[in-house]
């Protein structure tokens, strides 16, 4: 079983802070993690080439130079090579410029299984997985609570939704997003953290991938940020409780009381 | 300070404290109260490697040397003595085979220890046998081609959870100390069963109870070195673990000195933080001296055993003594300085004091630890050194 797994470099968001007059981000200083939903996707490729006893996982990431830390991390918890799409050309990337870049380089790995966290905690879009798939033209499950069987050339998963969750059956190659339900990403290990310190990371540029120029970097992500803002607050809450007929008519009197406000 | 720790340390030491911070301090106090096992933990330890830092690579482990083991004993410690004992006690039954085992033993065992999936325990302790070793009433005897035990173990570390024992026996017992011999036994040996579980003051979590052996009858080859040998096989264990059981100290102690500071810099009394009044501060100054000097000797020690030097009695009985006496000491002073908190189970310090405690008591206890050191000095004086 060959299974890429995707890794993004996030800012520790429990740290950062933002730029009210930029809009941006302030990621000076602030420690650099991996994604946290990507732990999930790390976790979820180890197990599967356990339980298919043997193969490969290949962790990916596109970022600066510094995203290789990311990657000798996800070698410390036990995947076997990290390839890193670093170039001044794939800067200023969106989501549909990053799938590009990204499925290029899976297409050339050609795995069976590629996992990816929901979505990164900066940017929080979601879109990247499905559309890495869409560019492979395979398919994808977003949001997999659960893997449930693993055969040959096909898996079966649990498709967490908001009303409960589906059961997906599906053929191979194939996307996965992973959600935090999905496991508990393990520890790293010594010979892990052995193996990372050693470890070359492989460098790809836009050159390697024989992308146009134009689709690349901030020419090619149509991407426009108009204005960043912090959503309002909500309105307070109450969850109201008892039997149906004291429920009602609580809401009934909260209603009223409102209506006097 | 910087105690120049090589890169594979620091891994060690990293990995420690991630394991510590993420899965030990979470369900340190449920552990503690309801008296869990912590398997889950030593799953984690064996997964990252970690169970098999003293054991060599052909079998398994991962040779990493003493002080790599002391530095993974103290970060464990930090956060639980409970689990740093079950961790620490697992080495203490391995040396044993490691010293005075059989390739065939070795292979057999070891890497089982070395990947986490079986512990192990060290048998010596008997109601009549604590500080005088010499009092131990279990027999084993020859028959044909096996061994027959009987006699009970008291206080049996890893005793019930473990699967494999390194046990002291008397194989003679007109010759005294010269008659014991050592032995290993599997769970599930016939005749070999599990007696009372310790309800105890502290390191609630690790497992303490008695083994009973009736009739419990062994394979011969289970012998470890020679009939006769079973006090050096102690002895020699003892001298190797003691220095652990330093460390365990150290850990506590640095641990506890940790949440005393943070709790004096937010403890408001007459207006300022309590880390600002001259009295707190000469607390935590000699707390945290003695912390420092205490690793500086577990770690010298530690260094010493891995350099190659023959006898480390007297200076891994040192590193006990002193580095236990600081973890009593520091924790409670960690307790006084959190003062109405630090008594109460919501903070930390109260259990790392209840857990402090049997520092000074297992593994030879300070005052026999103390003669140890005493006798070596007056040998030392007798052949002019």
């Amino acid at each position: 079983m060959k299974i890429v797994v995707c890794v993004k470099q996030v800012p520790d968001t429990a740290e950062v802070k933002l730029d009210r007059e930029k809009n941006t981000l302030i990621r000076d200083g602030v420690p650099s993690i991996i994604n946290p939903y990507d732990r999930h996707a790390i976790e979820a490729a180890l197990s599967i080439k356990e339980q298919a006893g043997g193969g490969t996982v290949t962790a990916i990431s596109m970022g600066p130079p510094q995203a290789e830390a990311a990657l000798r991390e996800a070698i410390e918890l036990g995947v076997d090579e990290g390839v890193l799409l670093t170039d001044r050309a794939f800067a200023g990337s969106d989501t549909l410029a990053t799938s590009r870049a990204l499925a290029a380089m899976i297409s050339i790995i050609s795995p069976d299984v590629i996992f990816c966290g929901k979505q990164a905690i900066d940017g929080d879009t979601a879109q990247v997985g499905p559309e890495v798939a869409e560019f492979l033209g395979i398919p994808h499950v977003a949001y997999v609570r659960k893997i449930v069987t693993v055969s040959d050339g096909a898996i079966r998963v649990e498709r967490l939704m908001d009303d409960g969750y589906d059961v997906v059956d599906t053929s191979l190659p194939v996307l996965f997003t992973a959600v935090k339900e999905l496991n508990t990403p393990r520890l790293p290990s010594l010979r892990g953290k052995m193996a990372a310190k050693k470890a070359v990371i492989k460098k790809i540029t836009a050159a390697d991938l024989s992308i146009p120029e134009g689709e690349l970097g901030l020419s090619g992500s149509p991407t426009q940020v108009n204005r960043v803002f912090t959503p309002e607050a909500r309105g307070g809450r109450k969850a109201l409780s008892g039997s149906l007929e004291e429920q009602v008519s609580a809401l009934a009197g909260e209603l009223r009381a409102m209506s006097c406000a | 300070m910087d105690y120049q720790l090589t890169e594979e340390q620091v891994m060690i030491r990293d990995l420690a404290r991630q394991i510590a911070r993420e899965r030990v301090v979470p369900v340190r106090a449920e552990m503690d109260e309801k008296g869990i096992f912590p398997w889950e933990i030593i799953k984690v330890l064996g997964e990252s490697d970690l169970m098999g830092l003293h054991i060599p690579q052909e079998y398994g482990g991962m040779a990493s040397g003493a002080l790599a083991h002391m530095v993974a004993i103290e970060e464990l410690s930090k956060a639980c003595l409970g689990v740093s004992t079950t961790y620490a006690a697992n080495a203490l039954g391995t040396f044993p085979l490691l010293f005075f085992g059989s390739d065939e033993k070795k292979k057999k065992f070891l890497p089982e220890i070395a990947s986490g999936k079986r512990l192990v325990a060290f048998a010596l302790t008997e109601a009549n046998a604590g500080s005088d070793a010499s009092g131990i009433q279990t027999t084993a005897k020859l028959d044909g081609n096996e061994y027959v035990l009987n006699g009970t173990k008291q206080w049996i570390t890893n005793g019930g959870e473990a699967e494999i024992y390194t046990v002291v026996a008397m194989t003679d017992k007109s010759r005294g100390a010269r008659g014991a011999s050592a032995f290993v036994v599997e769970k599930g040996a016939p005749g070999f069963t599990f007696g009372k579980k310790e309800d105890k003051m502290g390191i609630r979590c690790s497992a303490t109870r008695e083994l009973v052996f009736e009739n419990c009858r062994i394979p011969k080859d289970n012998l470890l070195g020679r009939e006769g040998m079973g006090f050096l096989v102690a002895m020699k264990t003892l001298d190797h673990s003691r220095c652990g059981v330093g460390s365990q100290g150290l850990g506590v102690a640095a641990g506890a000195l940790d949440e005393a500071v943070k709790f004096a810099r937010e403890r408001v009394q007459f207006g300022h933080p309590i880390i600002g009044f001259q009295a707190i501060q000469h607390m935590l100054a000699d707390m945290a001296t003695a912390v420092e000097a205490a690793r500086a000797l577990v770690y010298s020690v530690a260094r010493a055993m891995e350099s190659g030097v023959k006898d480390f009695s007297k200076v891994s009985a040192m590193a006990k003594v002193f580095a236990t006496d600081v973890g009593m000491r520091v924790t409670t002073d960690a307790v006084q300085i959190l003062g109405g908190s630090g008594y109460m189970k919501e903070y930390p310090v109260e259990k790392m004091m209840r857990d402090a405690k049997i520092l000074q008591i297992f593994e030879g206890t300070n005052q026999i630890l103390r003669n140890v050191i005493g006798q070596e000095l007056n040998k030392e004086a007798a052949r002019g050194n």
